[in-house]
């Protein structure tokens, strides 16, 4: 049974339609990733994948069980689905420890000291066990970044969704990001992540995601879709057009 | 004739000045401590999803900020008895204080909550938190550190505004400047101690406000 | 005791509202040409003035209306002046007003950036006119917004001026109610009329911060 099974998925702002019935299944431990043009529709389907848009028509199977719209079907959602964003979102007056136990300790009632033992070693497994103590504003992009994927991984999530999660950062800080989110591909971590990173797409999914439009253009191995495009759309996006003409 | 100066006179109605000072400082703390601990649970009402509540919390609001204090307490000390809601002055006093601090409270803290970026929030759902849990552990902190200035502000109004309930013979500080001057028709002496003791009350009250924000929203060092 | 009906009582409140209306307008225009004095004094070139005004602001800020009026009553009269309860209220809401206004337009002084004056003073203008072509024409655009806000401030303010007798609003509430034993109408309506006079100021204030917050 896959992990995930997005089943017509419609979604509009207003009259603006921005998904347009998408289909999509995430089998356990897969790394997805999803490209596409701005305004393709990429952000609003994660973000419908753990709640924060509503969907107005079609249905999400997370493990099988159907997610309904009411606050607790999306609490039990969200405890599955874990989200990293584009502009990090820390919590400012938080330092990078605490940001990691918060939730553990309101939504899992776990023990300050169970959440602090869970937090240090996320925040190992991130690389800062030296800046626990630091507040965001002391930390840089990147380090940040990494706090809060930590947070999110704080809460055994079992899909992690990843928003471009490295395009507000200055380009000597997306290396350090994208090394835990490889070691997390590695480690057998089922991913969805939006990015604009060709290359860590290509050497790190298993599955490519090509939006266009506010539907599924193409999708398949990223081996195939970059060397193979069928259609026009996906060889302009990747730059095949050029070379080839 | 020059007038002669008397403050002299004053000194034998110290004990009565000093409950005066007392009971002021302590419609003070009643008012700040429930009036902005109302504020927030009407900072979240105004956050809820339910329409009719939010009207109903902004109508309280705007309606209190828009109405003088005094009107406000008569309201509550003359005009509840009618309901069969009686109450004593210091009593009619308290409560005039909260339910004016709480509105204004209110508002200044949910200006602070709209300052605080949509994306932390989101962040929080992301997490599972409830809205509830989202607003104490995420919103409140931050939105408080924000607006403390302005809440101090108004606490410090606040004090200075509970003059007027002397009007309702509730013993504060102006209450007893009148009785002392009742008794001794040194109107001038009195209010102007009394004056300098609300001016003592208002720049003490201040630095007491920014002691306490500072070690509430400090950063703590330990990890 | 003869029957009030709800029309007298909304008729009388009706007619004191006016002194309402006028103590507040009052105090508005002659509190405003005086704390645009304040105003020049806070911001001027001499640091013992702009102490003293300093101090001025200070103390109207930091101690109850109550207590100013009631010294502008009783300590006015030590001095061979002897005030009515009108004049005692028209003048220590003037002052009280002085102190807010001119604190509230300092503020918006110091949000025209430094560079205005910079700019100005090397076109060889001189304070005057610096202040008068430059600095205030900037400075009343943000100033316009919170001195609405403060307008309801004053109009709630003369509530007090009741308590040494001068019949506004307030205090003929208080006058019907002993007339009638009806405190829970008549200070509900004394209520609504303070709101019907306060909040359309306020909707304008808050209207004319969000027009400047969207203009920046
Ligand atoms: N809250 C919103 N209200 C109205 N329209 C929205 C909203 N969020 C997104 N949109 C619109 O939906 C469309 C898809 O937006 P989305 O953010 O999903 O695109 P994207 O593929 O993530 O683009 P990018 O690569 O720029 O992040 C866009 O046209 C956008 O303007
Ligand atoms: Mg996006």
């Amino acid at each position: 049974m896959p992990l995930v099974e997005l089943a017509a998925i419609w979604k509009s702002f207003g009259q603006n339609p921005v998904l347009k019935g998408i289909d999509l299944t995430v089998e356990e431990g897969q790394v997805i990733a999803m490209i596409g043009r701005s305004g393709s529709g990429k952000s609003t389907l994660l973000r419908s994948i753990n709640g924060l848009e509503r969907i107005d028509d079609g249905t999400i199977l997370i493990d099988g069980e159907k997610i309904g719209s009411k606050d607790a079907d999306l609490r039990t959602l969200r405890l599955q689905v874990g989200m990293v964003f584009q502009q990090f979102n820390l919590f400012p007056h938080l330092s990078a420890r605490e940001n990691v136990m918060l939730a553990p300790m309101v939504v899992k009632k776990a023990s300050r000291k169970a959440a602090g033992a869970l937090a240090d070693a996320m925040l190992a497994k991130v690389g800062l066990s030296d800046r626990a103590g630091h507040y965001p504003d002391q930390l840089s992009g990147g380090q940040q970044q990494r706090v809060a994927i930590a947070r999110s991984l704080a809460m055994e999530p079992r899909v992690l969704l990843c928003d471009e999660v490295t395009s507000a950062l200055d380009p000597e800080l997306v290396n350090e990001v994208l090394a835990v989110v490889r070691q997390l591909a590695k480690e057998g971590m089922t991913l969805i992540m939006v990015t604009h990173e060709m290359r860590f797409a290509r050497e790190v999914c298993d599955k490519l995601v090509f939006m266009h439009q506010g539907r599924i253009h193409e999708e398949g191995s990223p081996a195939e879709l970059f060397s193979a495009p069928k259609t026009p759309e996906l060889a302009q996006f990747i730059g095949l057009v050029e070379a080839a003409g | 004739m020059a007038y002669q100066f008397d403050f002299g006179s004053l000194w034998e109605y110290r004990g009565v000045i000093a409950d005066g000072v007392g009971l002021t400082i302590r419609l003070t703390a009643v008012g700040t401590v429930a009036g902005v601990g109302l504020g927030i649970a009407g900072a979240f009402a105004r956050t809820s999803r339910s329409p009719a509540l939010k009207a109903a919390v902004g109508a309280y609001v705007e309606f209190i900020r828009n109405t003088p204090f005094l009107i406000q307490l008569f309201f509550i000390f003359f005009g509840l008895p009618v309901l069969g809601v009686k109450l004593s002055e210091w009593q009619a006093a308290s409560l005039a204080m909260v339910v004016n601090l709480a509105a204004y409270s209110t508002e200044i803290i949910r200006a602070g909550i709209q300052a605080v970026p949509k994306g932390q929030i989101e962040a929080a759902e992301a997490l599972a938190m409830s809205r509830l849990q989202i607003f104490r552990h995420v919103i409140l902190g931050p939105a408080m550190r924000k607006v403390w200035p302005a809440l101090s502000s108004q606490i410090v109004i606040v004090m200075l505004g509970s003059s007027v309930c002397s009007q309702i013979a509730a013993e504060e500080l102006t209450y007893a400047a009148n009785f002392i001057q009742s008794r001794n028709f040194r109107a001038f002496e009195v209010y102007f101690v009394s004056t300098g003791l609300y001016l003592i009350l208002a720049v003490g009250l201040r630095a007491l406000l920014k002691l306490v924000g500072w070690s509430l929203f400090r950063r703590r060092r330990h990890v | 005791m003869f029957d009030i009906s709800l029309w007298d009582i909304v008729r009388n409140l009706l007619l004191a509202a006016r002194w309402t209306v006028l103590l507040s307008l009052v105090a508005f225009i002659c509190g405003g040409i005086a704390g645009l004095a304040v105003l020049f004094a806070r911001v001027s070139a001499f640091p013992w003035l702009r102490r003293a005004m300093g101090w001025y602001i200070e103390l109207f800020q930091g101690t109850p209306l109550l207590m100013q009026l009631f010294l502008c009553f009783f300590g006015l009269s030590l001095v061979g002046i002897e005030l009515s309860p009108w004049e005692a209220a028209a003048l220590s809401l003037t002052l009280f007003a002085s102190a807010f206004l001119g604190e509230i337009w300092r503020g918006c002084v110091e949000a025209v950036p430094k560079g205005q004056w910079e700019a100005s003073s090397a076109l060889a203008m001189g304070y005057f006119q610096q202040m008068r072509y430059v600095v205030l024409p900037q400075a009343m655009r943000l100033a316009v917004a919170p001195t609405v806000g403060f307008s309801v401030q004053l109009i709630k303010g003369t509530a007090v001026t009741s308590i040494i007798g001068f019949i506004e609003l307030t205090k003929a509430g208080t006058m019907i109610t002993n007339a009638t034993f009806r405190p829970f109408t008549v200070y509900g309506l004394v209520a609504v009329f303070y709101f019907c006079l306060c909040y359309p100021l306020s909707l304008l204030a808050r209207r004319l911060e969000r027009k400047l917050h969207a203009a920046r």
